[in-house]
């Protein structure tokens, strides 16, 4: 079996022990290929534990930037015992095994299709350090050393990155960069290196940053005003609330006297963290709360509040799999329909739709303009494959131009000279109320807030007209809706054909890798990014512009399908479910797949012909 | 029938306080509660406290859970902002609100079921965390609105008016806050405004979570012998440690009472609040005193009304976030968005 030849283009799998230091090891390795201008796509893969557990660093180098999961594995570094086997299985044929050669093993334990590359790293780490922390960390810092050597890469950029990392601490440095070289050059001396990957220096990493959807979260809610939240920790949202803390620490803290600009309070459980961001926003401050599926269930009768309310709430909905016991640390797009009508009686919510942490920001501060100017919530709904990992995107940006849209907020003034204030009226046409905020004046503009048993002046009624009302102008408000939610992205494939792909969030860049795949196959597919919920009229055009749309999720009822087909009125066998949900991120390999399978073997036949236009 | 707007009767010889509003001014849509529901006498101490003290209405947020009594917001104070907000969890409500804005008063009105049963978690989290409101609780021992079944405030071996007895050990609200470190705790009855205006005005002038239990028969299903929450069982068993007299910093004081019956506390913005001591051993400083107190009556059958615990030191939520004087929701963009400028910096150290 000939070795993996590779440079710039292969993936490098870390298995560790959860707790074991690993984590900021492995991300100095990801950071230093970064530094030499090589894309990278790091994913963590990790229990829902904080010691002792199996985690893993997954990451895929691609020259070309591709970000999506790869799958498989060219080089693994296995350094826990507990997964051995089913890691040594994972490497392709003619990859590498990487590992710690202290103890010797039985050749039954290797493969022989593969390159195996060991460094007695425990022995040189007990010979070298007395310390059995320092043992542990420079143990981890020891294999990058050895992986710059075997994958060529150049050491002095590690050497500068530990130097930046440390900087003022230096004791750590030159302790840091002993270790790494102790690894470089036990490797150079007793392994051919480099081996058939290799990393070489080049240009495709450009201006772009590094971070994780999460943390830009957390940045879009200050740029984007909020100043309260309640929230509730739970994986995978809680480093959100985290980011804003630590964000609005840095950028919201008032330099005169160093009292804060916001309040972040931690409830005793999602019911009372969604009841505080409600409050908070009926009374005319922005807030939002971050949670994950289960507290989403736990809201639903506030969302229902709000939306009745019109009271402006942004959620972020860090999504992962099932219910509390339910893959907490593994991500899924499986929330869509628990958001788009959470709560009871026709109710109807806006959905935005990030693929990755420049979008976490730029929509996550989009999100409150929204709120504000709809007057209901807005739910963000990323996963844990963009909230948890560290991606590359594109630099933040912000206009010092723009202004917060407060949407129709009633001062005193316009109240003093008179203005017809209902609460619930109709006045502009577009379905959207105007509202005071507590304190406005002192004589008008003040109202009672219940659900819908009142009228548009917000007095007391049960009376069926005034509750038709309501609802004829709420749903008007969501036409409105369509035209504000951000516009889907359209890519049409090189030539014409009746065949389209739908796909969202986090399914972004393995679904931009697979059209590729699919290009060079010669099958075509014109790609539409959803964006937002309610559907804007391209969507449903989309639709009805091709025979077949492939509706591409990370769930495994197809719940986009499920609003395109109930939102937009489509027929459902027009639309063929891609679905990926397993838990890990869906990969290109898996769509392409799909499609061209699809494609071939089911011989779809058009049912309808194309009208020209 | 609130729809039907409030005639104002222009009566110029109404009385006016010192911002030219009449008592009318404080009041609210016409309730919809029950002839004779003890509710409608808390309404009516509200919009007596709000009067006598000043308040502007417009200054006043008031909010409330699911329940006869949370339907009362509507009823008192028609020109501040109400929100009706879902059984149980007008706690959280009321906390993100008071955290919007620091400036407004905050009045919390909810039932025992609204707070003892389905909402006690809410409940006990406000008061230790230190909202600054008036949080008052009109305690029936029934749900009224659903039609008479027990709240968790109901005593054990009570009876409902079908004859069925209550096995369960009641909540006593009062003893909660006080663990729970709501720093003015009061207990009174709907049927004795001399005493329930002053603890009301005392409530809304405490900085921190003032808490005060109103007992409120409900005539329709809770009025009966058998029941602890009745008129009746109230007036006999009503055991007042001491009797309030509020004081606002500009109002002469020329009551006078016999020496050591007389205690004196001033709160955070100078109103006075004068305690004539019924029981003299009691002193409403001692927390700890105050839960003995109140569990030895408890143990004889009696109802203590009464301030009964007050910390006039106290300190509220946005101290603990050491947020800033002007309120949240009136900071400009240029006080939240840190700009493109902070971004680049940002960006640069993520690459
Ligand atoms: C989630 C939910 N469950 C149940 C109800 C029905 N419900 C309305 S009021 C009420 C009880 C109210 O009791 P209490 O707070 O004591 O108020 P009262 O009517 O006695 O003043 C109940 C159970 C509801 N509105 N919401
Ligand atoms: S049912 Fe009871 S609590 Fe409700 S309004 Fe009537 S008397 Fe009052
Ligand atoms: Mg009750």
């Amino acid at each position: 079996m000939k070795p993996i030849q590779s440079s710039n283009d292969f993936v490098i799998k870390f298995a560790n022990v959860n707790g074991s230091g690993s984590a900021s090891a492995n991300e100095l390795f990801a950071r230093a290929i970064m530094r030499m201008g090589v894309p990278i796509a790091p994913r963590n893969i990790f229990p829902s534990n904080i010691q002792g557990m199996p985690t893993w660093y997954e990451m895929r180098v691609s020259a070309a930037g591709w970000l999506g999961r790869r799958g498989g594995c060219d080089l693994m570094v296995a350094m826990n015992p507990q997964t051995w086997d089913r890691d040594i299985a994972e490497i392709e044929p003619g990859g590498y095994l990487f590992y710690d050669s202290t103890k010797s093993q039985p050749r039954s334990r290797f493969r022989e299709d593969i390159t195996v590359l060991g460094i007695p790293l425990t022995e040189i780490c007990n010979r070298e350090y007395t310390d059995p922390r320092q043992r542990q960390l420079f143990k981890n810092i020891m294999y990058v050393g050895a992986l710059t050597a075997l994958l060529d890469m150049d050491f002095a950029v590690v050497e500068k990155l530990i130097a930046d990392q440390y900087r003022g601490k230096d004791k750590l440095i030159g302790a840091n960069v002993n270790a790494l070289k102790l690894g470089y050059d036990h490797a150079r001396a007793n392994l051919s290196c480099p081996i058939g990957l290799r990393v070489e220096r080049s240009h495709g990493v450009g201006d772009q940053i590094f971070i994780n959807g999460n943390d830009a979260c957390g940045l879009g809610a200050v740029y984007g005003g909020a100043t309260v939240t309640g929230w509730y920790p739970i994986t995978p949202s809680t480093s959100i609330i985290e980011a804003f803390g630590s964000y609005c620490r840095k950028y919201r803290t008032d330099p005169d006297n160093g009292m804060a600009r916001y309040a972040i309070v931690q409830a005793e459980d999602e019911l009372a963290s969604i009841g505080m961001v409600i409050g908070a926003a009926w009374n005319g401050a922005r807030a939002f709360t971050a949670t994950s599926g289960p507290g989403i269930s736990l809201m639903q009768e506030f969302f229902g509040l709000a939306y009745f309310a019109e009271v402006p709430v942004v959620v972020f909905n860090v999504q992962r799999g099932g219910p509390s016991t339910g893959m907490p640390t593994r991500t899924q797009q499986s929330d869509l329909i628990a958001c788009a009508y959470a709560s009871h009686g026709d109710t109807k919510h806006v959905l935005l739709f990030p693929e990755d942490p420049y979008e976490c920001f730029t929509l996550g501060a989009q999100a409150f303009d929204l709120a504000d100017r709809l007057q209901t919530p807005v739910f963000v709904l990323l996963d844990l494959d963009i909230g948890m990992n560290d991606r590359l995107c594109q630099p933040f940006a912000w206009d010092d131009q723009r202004r917060y849209d407060r949407g129709k907020v009633m001062s005193a003034e316009q109240l003093e000279a008179g203005k017809n204030f209902g609460r619930y009226l109709d006045v502009d046409g577009d379905g959207i109320p105007w509202r005071t905020i507590p304190g406005t004046h002192p004589t008008k503009g003040a109202f009672f807030s219940r659900g819908t048993t009142r009228n548009a002046y917000a007095k007391y009624s049960e009376a069926g007209t005034d509750y038709v009302y309501n609802m004829e102008r709420l749903r008007h408000k969501f036409e409105t809706a369509k035209t504000l939610v951000p516009a889907p992205v359209l890519k049409p494939a090189s030539q014409p054909t009746r065949y389209g792909a739908i796909y969202y969030g986090s399914t972004s860049p393995a679904m931009a890798e697979a059209s590729a795949l699919l290009e060079a196959q010669d099958v075509h597919v014109d790609t539409l990014r959803v964006r937002g919920f309610p559907f804007a009229d391209e969507v449903i055009d989309f639709v009805n512009d091709h025979d077949f749309v492939f509706i591409v999720e990370q769930n495994e009822s197809g719940q986009l399908r499920m609003l395109l087909i109930n939102e937009g009125e489509v027929d459902p066998k027009r639309l063929i479910r891609v679905l990926h949900y397993d838990g890990t991120p869906i990969t290109a390999r898996f769509i392409s797949g799909r499609i061209a399978d699809t494609l071939s073997t089911h011989k779809v036949t058009p049912i309808r012909k194309q009208v020209a236009s | 029938m609130t729809y039907l707007a409030k005639p104002k009767l222009l009566r110029t010889d109404a009385p006016k306080n010192t911002l030219g509003y009449t008592r009318r001014d404080y009041e609210g849509a016409i309730s919809t509660l029950c002839a004779g529901c003890g509710h409608d006498s808390i309404s009516a101490a509200i919009v007596q406290a709000c009067f006598d003290l000043d308040i502007e209405p417009h200054r006043v947020a008031k909010l409330s859970g699911i329940g006869c009594s949370s339907k009362t917001p509507d009823y008192f104070l028609g020109a501040s902002h109400g929100f009706n907000t879902t059984h149980g969890r007008m706690p959280s409500v009321l906390t993100g609100a008071a955290l919007a804005n620091r400036d407004l008063t905050y009045m919390g009105i909810s039932g025992d079921g609204d707070s003892a049963s389905i909402g006690i978690g809410q409940f006990a989290h406000a008061m230790r965390r230190g909202v600054n409101m008036t949080y008052i609780v009109e305690n029936n021992g029934v749900y009224g609105l659903t039609k008479g079944q027990f709240s968790a405030t109901a005593d054990k071996g009570s009876k409902n008016k079908r004859g069925v007895v209550n096995s369960d050990t009641p909540i006593d609200l009062v003893a909660l806050a006080l663990q729970l470190g709501a720093s003015y705790v009061a207990r009174s009855f709907s049927g004795d405004k001399e005493q329930l205006i002053p603890l009301i005005k005392g409530a809304l002038r405490h900085r921190g979570p003032a808490f005060i239990d109103v007992i409120s028969p409900c005539v329709t299903f809770n009025n009966h012998p058998g029941s602890t929450k009745s008129y009746d069982y109230v007036r006999e068993h009503n055991d007042a440690v001491n009797r309030l007299d509020f004081i606002l910093p500009r109002d002469q004081i020329n009551a006078t009472y016999p020496a050591g019956s007389l205690r004196r506390i001033v709160q955070h913005d100078g109103s006075i609040l004068h305690l004539r001591k019924l029981a003299t051993d009691y002193d409403p400083s001692d927390r700890v005193g105050a839960m003995n107190h109140l569990q030895e009556r408890h143990a004889l059958g009696e109802i203590v009304t009464g301030l009964l615990y007050v910390d006039s030191s106290a300190e509220d939520l946005h101290r603990h976030l050491n947020t800033v004087e002007k309120p949240l929701n009136q900071l400009g963009d240029a006080y939240l968005c840190p700009g493109s400028k902070a971004l680049d910096a940002l960006n640069a150290s993520l690459r």
